[in-house]
């Protein structure tokens, strides 16, 4: 059975990848991913207003209170080798290409158009084979009008893509008043790739504490429909490849994914719920459907349940919520 | 050439000369360890390729007894100490020279403690060593501190004597200065290899075994002694050989005694150290003027060569001033004075010198405590030794109106060499002044021809700082050691100074003045107080002014406005052409920075290239037109000793003040913080009466005593100020009663604390909080006047007074407005202390930041109530304090028992009533010590008029007869390293102490250096690579006596339990230790969020609760009591937002990760023991009680 797919310009030998997340900070896990058939690594996040931030902070903890007082000039040793920010996670990127040998996606999220090159640029030196674009924002200021939001990642994109020769996926949210359209643009400025959706933690309310707070919930197979409609809309419409991420669980949601159009998908929850060597079941999974199923390849379905291809495309547009509504009448 | 201070340029040659170092942190030698432990994590080799370790032992007299060790194995060994910790080593160094091991140790000569502390430079401590047997070498600049401290390790491995290697403490240690490096090829031409063969073949070694360390009888011992002479003989020469060879191959010369000035001079200043520096500049000025003198620089002390010194002093002297650093009251001079005597006598016995009977000696003191020695002293020296009649004991640098032994000497005389630069900035500690300073004097020193000098002086308070730089440049070495008078260009950084510090009187007429002044600079001349617009046009200076706070605010650096003042500097002193110190600022932010992240340094950067074009030069009227003036540096109602004293040593002219305005012994007066008015917050908090719920959490977190509630009726509001906030107090056993939560707006830090405790939210917006931070300036006035109002109001009836988190705080604290850092987590529980206890109250205070903030003058924290209780407090020494406090105790227990005997003697004249009340009084509730405070009042009563001898002494102890509460506090320096074995001793004692350990897990006061308190996987100064092993328990150790009430508190985390284990522990009758979790600026995190870590803390199970109390056992009950609920969540959740721990992560992310998962499991075993232990023994309790 031939799995192999391509995505941003990588073959790959199977369209299952873990998507960003913490896992890949241990070289065990990432090991133990490869082991179990993983097609590539997506790193976790470089987040520079993270890095900007934990600098600046770091330094006034340990600076403002030092040369204050004669018995004590500083709080802290002088060290050496102090590895700051995106040091750490470039060595990283380099010891996890030295110890597996499918490709390395790198990941990062700016703030600054300065953040976004430099850090682009060290990502690939670093030795990454692609990098995803990771424009994670919540548009807060009701006075931004949506265009400037959708131009500001244009822009990173047309700057990141100057400044580098590795392929660039974008990785996007799901809320543009018109996405498909805005993919187009971003395709047209040679985005690699679409990741399909990032997802948002929505605070949760502490109504003791009157506070907002944090809360990480994983997901689960019923948010991945969104993204099944927009990569079936957007299938065949594009030159990027398309990933689907948030949602990915099960060999049915891989299925459901390449049927809509997608390269290849990102999965996170069920390898935190599961472990790493889930990733091999869900492999095996698909082969056997595949196989099952008597389909040749993985490309063979791909875009089979697109708006294009598909039997009823209704169900993709406004047609559909009409008669979901209707499900619900007595 | 490089640009460095003293510390830095020893601790260099010290670490490339040896193999082992054995350390303890002291004041001013610090640094110097500092260096040696970061180089040796780093993996810097020494001369030989190796790399040396470093071992941090529990005090000095744990590393003299390592280094005696490593030396006898043979280790060529090293160490770096000072004063006290000087002293804990002499016996060691008796060993070490009686044994003629070659060593070198590194010392920053400071005072000792005596009717004072002092941290500052004096030879009160190398003094103390002469009878040691070490030779004894001075360096009296950076340059020859280095160059000495070379000498001393190639002459200690030629002669097998060992070296006390000195220079003056903070004058000499801490100066930056631009001096000649030794680089290694100097050092290995410089080194004889075959000392050191010779030094291993001596080692201790089962392959060619010896014995040393023998007891010896009469029949040898003395002998024995005397065979080491040869080697102190022997040595001068060697030295003078040594000294040859330095010179030789650096060009730079030294003689065991240089002499400098007029080869015909008729009067000799014998002088050591840094003030050398300061009277050879003397001499020059003095000789270029007609005169001929001289000064002949002591640098080999011991052995004193009378050949030497004899060969040094011109043949024309006729007066000789020997100058004294050290103190020795009743001795008939001081130690270098008589030893010059001597070393004449004999010169003229050994024909070296004749006549010497004709040359007038005499013996003064300067410097102590690192006091001002300037060339003004100096001439009066010289001007005194003109006289027919000389004092032949005399001091100088102070006004002695007691004794009149000090020298008069004109203040206003100076002399500054040709081309010489001077400037002075007045800056905060926050705002990183001094560190931009280093980094000018850097960028002047080895981006100019010029040599360059800094020296800082910093403030006896930790919250809001002040500094002031020194910095000096010119075309020929700086020998100036004293601080500048009369400035060039004078900076202050902050505005508020100008009220505090008379900052203008450096500045020379027609010199330069920049003013960090908030708002639009154009305005800054219109809100200057009139006396500085006075003295700004007296002299003509050139002023300009910038909002540098918003400079930096804007470029997201709030606070941090170094690198912009130091831009302003470089830009209007002109000191290198603009451009170019732009380019050299950014490359010192690089370098300094760039190790703290690429944001740091960009931040940095826009800060410096916002600066010039809010730089204004201001043009000012001719005349002052400002209608505001400076405020008084203290109230005009402070005391008398406050006005007279306190508020000169406040303005920085404690300098003027003569010998008859200081208390002979040390005792101060107490509560004199609340006369300074600081006004350092920025913004303070703001009461909402109508969010408010009255728990009253904020005034107990509050490390300052700077928000207190008060509960009054509600007529006394009469008179209150417009703005003073009141409200129902809403309990209803105080029905009608009125509650007022009040701000001390000057005295408050700023911290947040107690905003972050508020738990009162506005339902409707819960941004707003019943506390909410506010600028402090426009609330300034209205905050003044009702905090004073707050005061008047009288204090509750404490025997009505419960003992929880709420009440408490309606008891007066007793401990207010320390110079603790803002937030500080050890201060809220010695104001808690002081509020339950606190006019019954004794502390012993070991040493460290709580004897700082408690002890330090001009103000100090603890103060009286309306009645004049309050507090006693003193500090002995560091490593002694549970000993000092068990005295205490002892002391008053047996006065007590004095007063009962006499009391039963008196009961025919005072009645069994009275004797037998006060005999059995139950003195357990604050009821039962009032009703002994009443009867103690009619005793006296009645024993007035009575004239024999025992009722007098009755009526003088008769205060004993109340119950005394005896605290022992000190840190965890002290309580699980250098005090530890007086601790443990103590609490065996069972005597009726209680001890409390403020345990920031390091030694904060000197720099955060480890202790045994240390966590596991934190980072801290000698723990580099993160603490291997965890903490010492403590608590169980205590516990394990079984007669000690021992609890762990976190006042963070619960508050109550807090309240509860102090009650508890004074109420036992024995030793009871609490050891108190106190977060801290060492921690590397914002000190607002301390209660929120300390709940982090123990949630996870890092810091378990617990209360062991035997009373329970007596009960048949289970003594140990675990007060935690089982950990929740991971210990990363706390440790993830502290630098200690996140350092390590940056570092070795391995290594990082392992420690953390053994910490992990370390937190767990501990809970899991303390839950065995809290339930076993219960188990056991009742299985073992009958009936059960």
């Amino acid at each position: 059975m031939d799995l192999t797919t391509s995505y941003l310009g990588l073959k790959l030998k199977n369209p299952i990848m873990p998507g960003a997340s913490p896992l890949v900070d241990h070289l065990d896990n990432v090991k133990r991913l490869e082991d179990s058939g993983a097609a590539a690594i997506v790193m976790h996040s470089l987040f520079e207003e993270q890095i900007t931030r934990e600098q600046l902070a770091e330094f006034a903890h340990t600076e403002n209170p030092a040369e204050s007082f004669s018995e004590a000039t500083s709080y802290f040793p002088q060290m050496e080798d102090y590895a700051l920010g995106p040091d750490r996670y470039l060595e990283h990127i380099a010891r996890i290409k030295q110890a597996v040998d499918i490709p390395v996606i790198g990941s990062l999220n700016g703030v600054s158009l300065g953040g976004w090159t430099d850090h682009a640029k060290l990502i690939q030196q670093a030795g990454a084979d692609a990098l995803e674009l990771n424009v994670y924002y919540v548009a807060t200021d009701p006075d931004e009008p949506g265009n400037a939001v959708e131009q500001r990642t244009l822009d990173i994109l047309q700057t990141v893509k100057d400044s580098v020769t590795i392929p660039v996926a974008v990785k996007l949210s799901p809320f543009f008043s018109s996405p498909g359209h805005f993919a187009k643009q971003l395709d047209a400025l040679g985005a690699a790739g679409l990741v399909l959706f990032n997802r948002f933690y929505q605070p949760d309310i502490d109504i003791e504490e009157l506070e907002a707070a944090h809360r990480l919930d994983l997901s689960n197979s019923t948010e991945l429909r969104l993204r099944l409609r927009w990569a079936a809309i957007l299938h065949g419409h594009l030159k990027a490849d398309i990933a689907l991420g948030g949602g990915v669980h099960t060999v049915e949601d891989i299925i459901k994914a390449i049927m809509c159009g997608a390269n290849a998908v990102q999965v996170v929850s069920c390898l935190l719920k599961y472990g790493p060597s889930h990733i091999g079941g869900l492999i095996n999974g698909l082969r056997h459907w595949l196989e099952d199923h008597e389909y040749e390849s993985v490309d063979q379905m791909r875009g089979s349940m697109s708006l294009k291809n598909c039997p009823d495309p209704s169900v993709f547009e406004r047609a559909n919520y009409l008669r979901v509504l209707q499900l619900w009448k007595v | 050439m490089g640009t460095l201070d003293a510390n830095e340029a020893v601790a260099s040659v010290a670490y490339r000369l040896n193999e082992f170092f054995a350390i303890y942190p002291i004041t001013p030698s610090s640094p110097m360890a500092e260096f040696a432990d970061e180089w040796s994590a780093a993996g810097k080799k020494n001369l030989w390729g190796a790399v040396p370790s470093v071992v941090e032992m529990q005090s000095e007299g744990g590393a003299a007894g390592a280094l005696h060790g490593a030396l006898q194995a043979g280790s060529l060994s090293a160490s770096f100490t000072a004063s006290q910790g000087l002293l804990l080593m002499i016996p060691n160094m008796y060993k070490i020279a009686g044994e003629l091991t070659p060593f070198c140790l590194h010392v920053t000569a400071r005072a000792l403690a005596t009717h004072a502390l002092s941290i500052f430079g004096d030879h009160s401590d190398v003094m103390a060593c002469r009878q040691t047997g070490f030779a004894m070498l001075c360096g009296g600049s950076v340059q020859e501190a280095q160059d000495t401290a070379v000498i001393s390790q190639m002459v200690t491995l030629k002669s097998r004597v060992p070296f006390l290697h000195f220079f003056d403490g903070f004058r000499t240690s801490h100066e930056v200065s631009k001096i000649s490096l030794l680089s290694d090829d100097d050092l290995r031409s410089l080194i004889d290899d075959s000392g050191i063969a010779a030094h291993r073949d001596r080692a201790l070694t089962p392959d060619a075994p010896k014995i040393r360390g023998t007891a010896q009888n009469p029949d040898a011992f003395f002998q024995a002694r005397e065979g080491c002479n040869p080697f102190y003989q022997e040595l001068p020469r060697l030295v003078k050989e040594a000294m040859d060879a330095f010179a030789a191959r650096t060009g730079r010369t030294y003689q065991p005694f240089d002499y400098e000035g007029a080869p015909d001079a008729d009067r000799v200043i014998v002088i050591m150290g840094s003030g050398a520096e300061a009277a050879g500049e003397t001499v020059g000025w003095l000789n270029e003027n007609g005169r001929k003198t001289g000064i002949v620089k002591v640098r080999l002390y011991r052995p004193f060569s009378v050949e030497d010194f004899a060969a040094a002093l011109p043949k024309s002297v006729k007066s000789i001033a020997v100058l004294d650093r050290t103190k020795e009251p009743g001795a008939l001079g001081e130690p270098l004075y008589l030893d010059v005597v001597a070393a004449l006598r004999q010169a003229e016995t050994l024909g070296l010198l004749k006549d010497t009977q004709a040359i007038k000696v005499i013996g003064g003191r300067y410097g102590l405590g690192s006091k001002e020695f300037t060339p003004a002293m100096v001439k009066a020296v010289f001007d005194e030794l003109s006289k027919s009649s000389p004092k032949p004991v005399f001091t100088v640098g102070i006004n002695d109106d007691v004794t009149g032994l000090s020298l008069e000497y004109d203040p206003e005389f100076e002399v500054v060499p040709p081309g010489m630069k001077q400037a002075v900035f007045f800056g905060l500690g926050s705002d990183g002044t001094v560190g931009a300073n280093k980094n000018s004097i850097k960028i002047i020193g080895e981006g100019t021809e010029n040599y360059a000098q800094g020296y800082f002086v910093y403030d006896s308070k930790k919250a809001g700082a002040m500094t002031v730089s020194h910095l000096r440049f010119g075309p020929t070495p700086i020998r100036s050691t004293y601080l500048i008078r009369q400035a060039e260009f004078v900076a202050c950084h902050r505005f508020d100074l100008l009220h505090q510090m008379d900052v203008l009187s450096y500045v020379k007429p027609g010199g330069i003045f920049l003013l960090n002044s908030p708002g639009d600079p154009h305005e800054a001349w219109s809100r200057l107080p009139r006396e500085i617009q006075e003295q700004i046009i007296l002299k003509n200076l050139a002023f300009y002014a910038i909002d540098a706070s918003t400079v930096a605010r804007n470029v997201g650096m709030a606070g941090r406005i170094n690198t912009i003042m130091q831009t302003c500097y470089f830009a209007i002193s002109g000191v290198l052409p603009k451009d170019e110190a732009i380019a050299a600022i950014k490359y010192a932010i690089k370098k300094t920075y760039g190790k703290r992240g690429e944001a740091v340094v960009q931040k940095n950067y826009e800060a410096v290239d916002s600066t010039l074009e809010n730089l204004v030069r201001i043009d000012y009227p001719d005349a002052p037109n400002s209608t505001h003036r400076l405020h008084p540096i203290v109230p005009e109602n402070a005391p008398d000793f406050v006005q007279r004293v306190t508020a000169l040593m406040l303005a920085g002219k404690g300098d003027q003040l003569p010998v008859s305005a200081f208390p002979v012994d040390g005792t101060w007066p107490t509560g004199t913080t609340k006369w300074e008015k600081r006004n350092i917050a920025e913004e303070i908090p703001v009461w909402e009466t109508d969010l408010c719920i009255q728990c009253n959490k904020c005034a107990m977190v509050c490390p300052h005593a700077a928000i207190r509630p008060k509960i009054y009726q509600p007529e006394l509001l009469a008179g209150a100020p417009a703005t003073f906030k009141s409200t129902d107090f809403k309990v209803r056993e105080y029905a009608g009663m009125k509650y007022t939560l009040q701000v001390a707006a000057e005295d408050c830090t700023g911290c947040q604390l107690c905003v972050e405790v508020c738990p009162a939210k506005d339902k409707a917006n819960p941004s707003r909080k019943a506390l909410n931070m506010a600028p402090q300036i426009p609330l300034r006035e209205t905050e003044r006047e009702n905090f004073d109002f707050f005061l008047k109001l009288p204090d509750p009836d404490r025997a009505m007074l419960k003992d929880d988190v709420k009440t408490t705080q309606f008891m007066r604290p007793l401990f207010e407005f320390s110079g603790a850092c803002a937030g500080c987590g050890e201060t809220p529980y010695l104001k808690l202390l002081t509020q339950m206890f606190g006019d019954r109250l004794l502390i012993a205070n070991a040493t460290g930041c709580s004897s700082i903030y408690g002890g330090n003058l001009p103000t100090t924290p603890y103060t009286t109530n309306e009645c004049g209780r309050g507090p006693a407090w003193a500090n002995s020494l560091f490593e002694d304090n549970a000993e000092f406090g068990l005295g205490f105790r002892a002391s008053i227990d047996q006065s007590k028992s004095f007063a009962e005997i006499l009391l039963q003697g008196q009961a025919a004249l005072l009645g069994d009533d009275l004797v037998s009340s006060m005999l059995a009084a139950d003195q357990t509730e604050e009821t039962g010590i009032e009703a002994q405070r009443e009867r103690v009042i009619a005793l006296r009563k009645a024993l007035a008029g009575q004239n024999s001898l025992e009722a007098r002494t009755l009526s003088k102890i008769a205060d004993y007869l109340v119950k005394k509460s005896v605290w022992i506090v000190g840190g965890d320096g002290w309580a699980y390293d250098i005090g530890f074995g007086g601790l443990d001793h103590v609490i065996a004692s069972g005597r009726n102490v209680n001890i409390l350990v403020l345990d920031t897990e390091v030694y904060s006061n000197t720099g955060g250096q480890q202790s045994k308190s240390t966590p596991l996987g934190a980072v801290a100064k000698f723990s580099m690579a993160g603490k291997a092993v965890p903490k010492k328990d403590l608590g169980l150790i205590a516990a394990s006596y079984g007669t000690v009430y021992v609890a762990r508190v976190s006042l963070g985390a619960k508050d109550g339990h807090t309240v509860s284990v102090f009650r508890e522990a004074e109420s036992y009758d024995g030793p009871s230790l609490i050891i108190a979790y106190s977060h801290c600026v060492a921690h590397g995190y914002s000190l607002s969020q301390g209660l929120e870590q300390q709940k982090r803390a123990v949630n996870c199970g890092y810091w378990p609760l617990f209360r062991y109390d035997p009373r329970r056992a007596d009960k048949g009950e289970n003594p140990m009591k675990l007060d935690s609920a089982a950990p929740k969540g991971t210990l990363a959740e706390f440790t993830k937002n502290e630098t200690r721990f996140q350092m390590l992560a940056r570092i070795n992310p391995e290594r990082s990760a392992m420690l953390q998962e053994m910490a992990a499991e370390s937190v767990k075993e501990r809970f899991a023991l303390y839950q065995q232990m809290a339930a076993t023994k219960e188990q056991a309790a009742e299985t073992s009680t009958p009936n059960a």
